[in-house]
C-alpha cells in the first residue's frame, strides 16, 4: 500500500487531495534537504517520514547530510546552545572549522545544492553552504527547528549572516522567528500518526505494559512522560500527585522519561525525583530508553490525564502525543503548551502545583468532562499538528517561492 | 514551468472573468487553507502596540481578526480578535480587552478604517492608564500576516435546490473562503453564494437578504455553517414546498 493511502486513513482524504493539487505545481522539481545526522532527534525523524511523502507525490526529493569531526560537533553544540540564549561565545577558532567544514561539505554537495529548485537547509550545522554555492539556481530555505527567541546576542550577530541571503525561514513558533529581509514562516512542528509512538495499540498490549511495570489499570493513573530535566518540574509533579491524593487516594502517578547519560544534571534531577518519590509505592519513576515508543505510546493510551508541567517549554511534542491519544492534557501555562492545550477545551494551562492538583480532582470527578475534552484534544491535533498538515505548508511555501505568490494560491 | 505559471495566471483570470459573466455559470466549490508568515514585529507594551498598528500591513490586521477563524476554535471563543486576547492574557488589561473583543470588522469599508477603530481604542486606553500596561517577555505580540492557499474540491452546482444539501457538507475551509474570504476578493464586498444567486434575477432576492444579515464575526465557522444550513433549507425546502 502506498503510503499516502495509510496517512488518508487516519488524517483524511481531503487532506491528500490537498496535497497532490499543491504537488502537481511542483512535480519532477528537484528538492534536497541538509542536516547533519539520518538517526536520532527531531529533524531526522520528520525528514524520515517527509523525504518519502515528497516523493511519492512525484517531487525529486533527496536527503543529504553534512559531516565533520569532532570540533565542528563542538562549535555546532555549542552555536545551538548559544542561540537558545546560553551566554556563552564559541572561540574564533572553532567558528573557523565551522565555516572550513562547511567549505568542504559545499565541495562535496555543489552539484546537487546548486542545480536544486528548492533546499531546505536544517537548523544551524549547514546554514553557511549557502555562501559556497554562489551558482545556485534555486530557492533556498533556513529550516530553524530551535527556539532562537532569545538567542545570545554576539553569536547571533555572528550566525545571522550565513542565513541573511536565505529566500524564506521557518520556525516552529511565531515566537522563535527573529527579523530576517526574507519571508518569516511559522510552521509548528507535528507527530506521525503511524509512527510506532503513535500508532493505535490494542488492549491486550497496553495491559501488558501496565503490568510488566506494576501499574493496575483499574484505578486511576496520571502520567507525565519527559526527560529528566527540571524545565519539566518533575518535583512538581510528585507534589501535585500528593496533594490530589489526599482526596483520590489510589491515584496512581507515573514518571516516565529518559535522558542522555552524559547529562549529569539529568541524573541528579532524576536521583531526585527518585528520593521524593521513595515512599510512596502509587508514584512509578521509570527510566527508559530511547528505543521506547511502543512502550511510552502504551503508557500515554492507558493514563486518564496525562500531565506537562513544564516551567519553560520549546513547543511539547508530548503534549501532541497524549492528545491524539485523546486524553486532557493538564499543562504548564509555557511555550506551544499555550497552543495546544486550550483551557477547558483540551486540558487545562496550570501554574503551580496546587493548580495541577485541582484540576486533577476536577476532571478525575467528571469522566463526561474529561472525555469530551480528550475527544477535542484529538481533533485538535488531526486538524492542526499532524504530519500532513506540515507537509502541506511546506508544499505551500514551496509554490510561493517558485511561482512568486504574495499571499494566495488558487490551485485546480 | 512556463505551462504551470500560464496555468496560474488563466485560472485567476477566470475568477475575476466569471464575475462579469451573464450567463449561468455553475457554482465552484473551494476549500482553503492558510499558512501563517511572521512578520518579525513583535510589541511587549501597549505603546509599542499603538506604534507598529500605524505601520503594520493591513494584511496583518485582517489576520488578526479574521485568520485565526481558520484555526479550530471551540464553542465560546474568549476573545473574538487577536489584540483582544493579548490585552487580556499578555497585558491582562481586562477593560482595554473588553473594548477591542467589541470591535466588529464587518462594520468597516477597509482594513484602514478598522486600524484607526483599533488605534482610537489603544489611544483611548493609554490615556486612561497611569502607566503603560506590558506583558511579560514571553508573551510578546507577534503581528502576524498569511498566504491562503485554495484548493478545488471539484463539486460543482448548476442548481440552487442543491444547496440546501451541499451547505452542510462544506469544510470550516470552504465556508471561510466562500464567506469570508469572498468579501475581500469581491468589489461589491459580497459573499460566494450570494453573488451566484443573484444570477438568478429576483428569484432568490429574499435568501440573499438573509444571508446578508448573518454576521460572520461573532461566531465559529462551524456555527456558521449551521446557520447557513437552517437558512438554506427554510428557504429553499420548506418554502418552495
Amino acid at each position: 500500500m502506498k503510503i499516502l493511502a495509510l496517512y488518508a486513513d487516519v488524517a483524511g482524504r481531503d487532506v491528500i487531495e490537498h496535497l497532490r493539487q499543491l504537488a502537481s505545481l511542483l512535480k519532477g522539481m528537484r528538492v534536497i534537504h541538509v542536516n547533519s545526522t539520518r538517526v536520532g532527534g527531531g529533524v531526522a525523524e520528520i525528514l524520515e517520514k517527509l523525504v518519502p511523502l515528497m516523493q511519492e507525490l512525484e517531487i525529486d526529493t533527496k536527503w543529504e547530510l553534512i559531516r565533520g569531526d569532532e570540533e565542528f560537533l563542538e562549535c555546532t553544540k555549542g552555536l545551538h546552545n548559544a542561540l537558545q540564549g546560553n551566554p556563552k561565545d564559541i572561540p574564533k577558532s572553532l567558528l573557523n572549522v565551522y565555516e572550513k567544514t562547511n567549505a568542504q561539505n559545499a565541495e562535496q554537495l555543489r552539484h546537487e545544492l546548486e542545480e536544486a529548485d528548492i533546499a531546505f537547509i536544517h537548523d544551524p550545522q549547514p546554514a553557511p553552504l549557502l555562501k559556497f554555492c554562489p551558482n545556485r539556481k534555486g530557492k533556498w530555505i533556513w529550516r530553524c527547528h530551535i527556539d532562537i527567541s532569545r538567542p545570545y546576542h554576539p553569536v547571533w550577530r555572528y550566525f545571522r549572516n550565513f542565513v541573511l541571503g536565505y529566500d524564506a525561514s521557518i520556525f516552529s513558533l511565531a515566537d522563535f522567528a527573529q527579523p530576517l529581509p526574507h519571508p518569516l514562516y511559522v510552521i509548528p512542528p507535528s507527530i506521525d500518526p503511524l509512527s510506532e509512538k503513535n500508532v493505535s495499540l490494542d488492549g491486550g498490549e497496553i495491559e501488558s505494559v501496565y503490568e510488566e511495570f506494576g501499574i493496575n489499570l483499574e484505578l486511576p493513573i496520571i502520567l507525565q512522560v519527559s526527560r529528566f530535566d527540571r524545565f519539566k518540574d518533575p518535583l512538581g509533579v510528585i507534589r501535585a500527585h500528593k496533594l490530589a491524593k489526599k482526596f483520590i487516594s489510589s491515584l496512581q502517578l507515573v514518571l516516565a522519561g529518559g535522558g542522555a547519560t552524559d547529562d549529569p544534571e539529568g541524573e541528579v534531577v532524576l536521583k531526585e525525583v527518585q528520593e521524593a518519590a521513595a515512599d510512596d509505592p502509587d508514584i512509578h519513576v521509570l527510566f527508559l530508553p530511547p528505543e521506547a515508543d511502543r512502550t511510552i505510546n502504551a503508557l500515554q493510551r492507558g493514563a486518564d490525564i496525562v500531565l506537562q508541567k513544564s516551567i519553560k517549554e520549546g513547543f511539547g511534542l508530548t503534549v501532541t502525543e497524549a492528545m491524539w491519544k485523546g486524553k486532557p492534557v493538564i499543562g504548564g501555562d509555557v511555550g506551544g503548551i499555550r497552543l495546544q492545550v486550550i483551557n477547558h477545551h483540551t486540558g487545562v494551562r496550570v501554574s503551580t502545583p496546587e493548580g495541577a492538583a485541582l484540576r486533577i480532582r476536577y476532571l478525575l470527578s467528571h469522566q463526561d468532562k474529561l472525555q469530551a475534552m480528550g475527544q477535542k484534544a484529538r481533533e485538535f491535533v488531526r486538524e492542526n499538528f499532524l504530519i500532513t498538515r506540515l507537509l502541506r505548508d511546506h508544499l505551500a511555501l514551496m509554490v510561493a517561492l517558485i511561482y512568486d505568490v504574495e499571499d494566495r494560491i488558487e490551485l485546480d | 514551468m512556463k505551462q504551470k505559471i500560464e496555468r496560474l495566471r488563466i485560472h485567476k483570470i477566470f475568477m475575476v472573468d466569471r464575475s462579469k459573466n451573464k450567463e449561468i455559470s455553475p457554482f465552484v466549490v473551494k476549500d482553503c487553507a492558510v499558512v501563517a508568515i511572521a512578520t518579525g514585529i513583535h510589541v511587549q507594551n501597549l505603546r509599542e502596540l499603538r506604534d507598529k498598528l500605524a505601520a503594520v500591513p493591513a494584511d496583518s490586521i485582517y489576520y488578526h481578526f479574521w485568520g485565526s477563524l481558520l484555526l479550530p476554535r471551540f464553542e465560546e471563543p474568549e476573545f473574538n480578535n487577536d489584540f483582544a486576547a493579548w490585552a487580556y492574557h499578555g497585558l491582562r488589561d481586562p477593560i482595554l480587552a473588553e473594548r477591542l473583543a467589541m470591535i466588529d470588522p464587518t462594520d468597516f469599508t477597509d482594513m484602514e478604517e478598522l486600524r484607526q477603530e483599533l488605534l482610537e481604542v489603544v489611544e483611548e486606553r493609554l490615556y486612561e492608564s497611569e502607566y503603560v500596561p506590558w506583558s511579560k517577555l514571553d508573551q510578546q505580540f507577534h503581528f502576524m500576516r498569511s498566504q491562503i492557499v485554495v484548493f478545488d474540491t471539484h463539486k460543482r452546482i448548476t442548481d440552487p435546490k442543491m444547496l440546501s444539501v451541499l451547505v452542510p457538507s462544506l469544510s470550516t475551509g470552504s465556508i471561510f473562503y466562500h464567506f469570508i474570504d469572498a468579501r475581500r476578493r469581491s468589489p461589491e464586498g459580497v459573499d460566494d453564494l450570494s453573488a451566484w444567486l443573484s444570477q438568478f434575477g429576483d428569484r432568490y432576492a429574499e435568501l440573499i437578504k438573509s444571508i446578508a444579515t448573518i454576521d460572520p464575526y461573532f461566531t465559529t465557522l462551524a456555527e456558521l455553517r449551521q446557520m447557513l444550513s437552517q437558512l438554506f433549507k427554510t428557504h429553499l425546502e420548506e418554502k418552495g414546498r
